[in-house]
């Protein structure tokens, strides 16, 4: 059940000072236009890549959502998040021609060697891990997706070596 | 000597496999080398299995090319620029001769592909030239009447390809049977069966196709805005569709009086869903595109009646819409001509799983499940046996391999407790666990479920309880007579088509795979040595030489043995993670 999300989503403190003027733009676009909520989270989410508590207050307060509503709809769809997320986002494909081909090898890999659970960021901030539903690609099962780089035919080691290569990476 | 042209594959698929790269590539190329070529992009030609693709045009004879990697490309265009001939080896589709891959292509109709793969999709020019935007030209120029395009959509025989499979001429006359003075028409483009890739395929690969099929309906049932409600999953697809629209109203196709018929005025958006499967359905769509959650409510009144802003509203699927300027330019007669009594035309389907050749085809119905696996998909991988194909995802069911000779039109497939789906057609071999695949799909329904009926809510979680157990090896006698019984509840007693169907494929695994279940059950055994909890991980002796590497890796210190000693597993310590099988280098751990 799409409820279940929600215990899970938590809203937590906030890391830092969210700069909220960055939405105001957002709330000219859209106020006063129906159907505008869902846009708007998405144009939210696209700036801070996460919805911040206090960006979703603001929005009630100038577009007369009612925060229930905002926090009803933000928790029902899978592509909003209500806390923040790692620098690279792990999506790994849990679809059915995946799940075939044993895609869970590559989470319980990743989950290991991240020491995180699955939708859990790991402490130093760089990565976020995830399963999604299909990236179709399912012709190079089992597949991941990091940014906009895809990686295919896969086994638990190939994926961990992914992910310590973009660490090597980023540590230069 | 004409000038090479090379041609890059790039759908999401082929820039998976480095499409990109070898795009890049040829750019370096072209600037650095000074190399006097022609560089061009289309999108997914369906041929996944033999992604990155690239055809060459050399002297105007084409060769399409697979696997090719940055190093290939370049050998390739130095082979050609010398010798104006093709590397046989690599070539996987050309006129000239015939290579393995005939048998994928030829046993296709393209239809609603038509133009995928052959044109580049950010170019109206290009659709224009393969007879785009002809029809709703033809339909002006004829002056043909609302009800002239209705009868002949219906003549067609063309019926929703989303999954319900309703005559969708009939739906556009419901739709215009209402005088409203505002309408809408929307394509559904949320493709939610988490395994397949049709409309996405097409949405990349010809937008234009979808946009003049909207057209076109708009016309017919007499709407004024329309909307594509495509998944945020599909950036390239809304990237290409955005383009397209763009060209669309530069030409005419889309503002006011377009192709000067009167009074006919038509703007499309894309609206971006959120990530919901419920949101496929027609309701829950309309629901989340008016900024709501997406809960599905009651029907009637039909969106025809009641839909969007409670205005008179028509929904079709990508893959319908795309087909309607064929039938419109080439004939209802012309299309009728493919399939079935019932079921005209052409499918398209995601072929996938353990299969040699997975992609994109488009068939005519009729054909048989055994030719789409054989001949176009080139038999299952690694030479193992064929046990059976799931259609429909998460509201479908599997056709087992002896039932290999059902043909593909919508009331043989739904004969066997599947349904034709909207077109992923998953293919599983010996190695595949039926209760899992069952379980599987329903972790999946029951984390969809909007949670609006209780028999959808609870029912589903109850029922992936127990599969769950069942795949653990605590299934008990009487799971499988509860999960049959918990099975009919839930499809008679949800609201929309989600709750209706989860059961499926539960229900068929059942129908055709009891001793599976049984096996689980009764010896705690999985019979597809796939359940892992079931398994027993054990050392071969002769293999073994003793490195300490599993039992280093053992999570729970379940491995015996020092170093050049033969190592072993004490059964009552394993929690069958795998780690020793993933960690041994000799091949000296076997399952059971
Ligand atoms: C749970 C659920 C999910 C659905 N998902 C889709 C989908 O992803 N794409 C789609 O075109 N139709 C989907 N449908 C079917 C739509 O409700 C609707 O019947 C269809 O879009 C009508 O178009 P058609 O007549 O052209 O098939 C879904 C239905 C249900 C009940
Ligand atoms: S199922 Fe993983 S890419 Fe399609």
């Amino acid at each position: 059940m799409r409820i279940n999300r929600i215990a899970a989503k938590k809203l937590q403190t906030e890391p830092k000072e969210v700069d909220l003027s960055l939405i105001d733009s957002l709330i000219k676009k859209y106020k006063g236009k129906n159907g505008n909520l869902i846009p708007i989270l998405q144009g939210i989410q696209a700036i801070y890549r996460y919805l911040p508590e206090s960006a979703l207050r603001k929005i009630s307060d100038e577009t007369g959502h009612k925060l229930s509503d905002i926090y009803g709809v933000a928790t029902f769809y899978a592509q909003f998040r209500l806390n923040p997320v790692g620098k690279n986002i792990i999506k790994v494909c849990h679809g059915t021609a995946c799940h075939v081909q044993d895609a869970k090898n590559i989470t319980t890999a990743l989950k290991e060697h991240l020491k995180i659970e699955d939708g859990q960021t790991t402490p130093d901030g760089l990565f976020t891990l995830e399963s999604v539903a299909c990236l179709g690609c399912c012709s190079l099962a089992p597949v991941m997706m990091i940014g906009d780089d895809t990686f295919g035919k896969l086994s638990g080691k190939s994926a961990v070596k992914v992910i310590r290569d973009i660490k090597k990476k980023e540590n230069n | 000597m004409e000038k090479l042209k090379l041609i890059v594959g790039m759908g999401s698929c082929g820039i998976a496999a480095g499409a990109g790269k070898v795009f890049d590539k040829i750019k370096y190329l072209q600037n650095n080398e000074q190399l006097d070529i022609d560089l061009d992009q289309t999108s997914c030609v369906g041929m996944c299995y033999r992604e990155p693709l690239v055809e060459i045009i050399d002297n105007n004879i084409s060769y399409l090319y697979g696997g090719i990697d940055e190093e290939k490309v370049e050998e390739l265009i130095e082979h050609h620029q010398k010798f104006h001939l093709p590397i046989k080896e690599l070539v996987v589709k050309t006129e000239e001769f015939k290579t393995i891959d005939n048998e994928f292509t030829d046993s296709q109709v393209k239809i609603a592909l038509r133009n995928c793969g052959y044109i580049n999709p950010e170019r109206i020019e290009e659709y224009i030239a393969n007879n785009g935007y002809k029809a709703i030209t033809k339909i002006a120029e004829n002056s043909l009447s609302q009800e002239q395009i209705i009868q002949n959509i219906i003549d067609s025989g063309l019926r929703g390809r989303g999954g319900g499979g309703f005559l969708t001429g009939l739906k556009w006359r419901f739709a215009n049977n209402n005088k409203n003075a505002e309408k809408y028409i929307i394509c559904n483009a949320d493709e939610g069966d988490p395994g397949a890739f049709m409309d996405r395929s097409v949405l990349e690969g010809d937008p234009h196709s979808v946009i003049e099929g909207m057209i076109i309906g708009a016309y017919a049932i007499g709407a004024n805005d329309g909307v594509i409600y495509c998944r945020a999953e599909y950036p390239l697809a809304i990237k290409r569709l955005n383009i397209a629209l763009a060209q669309a109203r530069e030409k005419g196709f889309l503002g006011k009086n377009i192709c000067g018929i009167k009074n006919f005025n038509l703007d499309i958006h894309v609206k971006e869903g959120a990530g919901a499967f419920v949101c496929g359905e027609e309701t829950a769509l309309i629901a989340s595109v008016e900024g709501e959650r997406g809960m599905p409510r009651k029907r009637p009144p039909f969106p025809a009646a009641s839909g969007l802003w409670k205005k008179p509203t028509n929904i079709n699927n990508v893959e319908t819409f795309a087909n309607i300027p064929w039938i419109i330019f080439n004939g209802a007669k012309e299309y009728a001509k493919y399939g079935t009594e019932k079921s005209k035309g052409t499918k398209v389907f995601a072929l996938t799983g353990k299969i040699n050749r997975g992609g994109l085809v488009e068939v005519p119905m009729g054909i048989t499940i055994k030719d789409i696996i054989y001949k176009l998909g080139g038999g299952i991988q690694n030479g193992k046996k064929f046990k059976a194909v799931q259609l429909g995802g998460p509201s479908g069911g599997c056709i087992p391999a002896y039932l290999d000779d059902t043909i593909v039109d919508y009331d043989s497939v739904n004969a066997t407790g599947a349904i034709m789906g909207s077109g992923g057609m998953v293919v599983m071999d010996e190695s595949t666990c039926m209760v899992d695949m069952a379980r599987f799909f329903l972790d999946f329904t029951q984390k969809e479920s909007c949670g609006k009926c209780t028999f959808c809510r609870i029912g589903t979680k109850r029922m992936l309880e127990i599969l769950t157990r069942i795949t653990e090896g605590e299934g008990k006698e009487g799971d499988i007579e509860k999960l049959e019984e918990l099975s009919y509840q839930i499809k008679d007693s949800s609201l929309c088509g989600l709750g209706q169907t989860a059961p499926n494929p539960v229900l068929t695994t059942i129908k055709y795979f009891r001793n599976e279940y049984e096996a689980h059950i009764r010896d705690k055994k999985c019979p597809a040595k796939s359940c892992t909890k079931l398994l027993t991980y054990e050392v071969i002796s002769e293999n073994c030489t003793g490195c300490t590497i599993c039992a280093v890796n053992c999570p729970t210190n379940a491995i015996d043995g020092g170093k050049k000693t033969i190592h072993f597993i004490r059964q009552d310590a394993c929690i069958k993670c795998g780690a020793c099988l993933t960690k041994c280098n000799f091949d000296a751990i076997k399952i059971s």
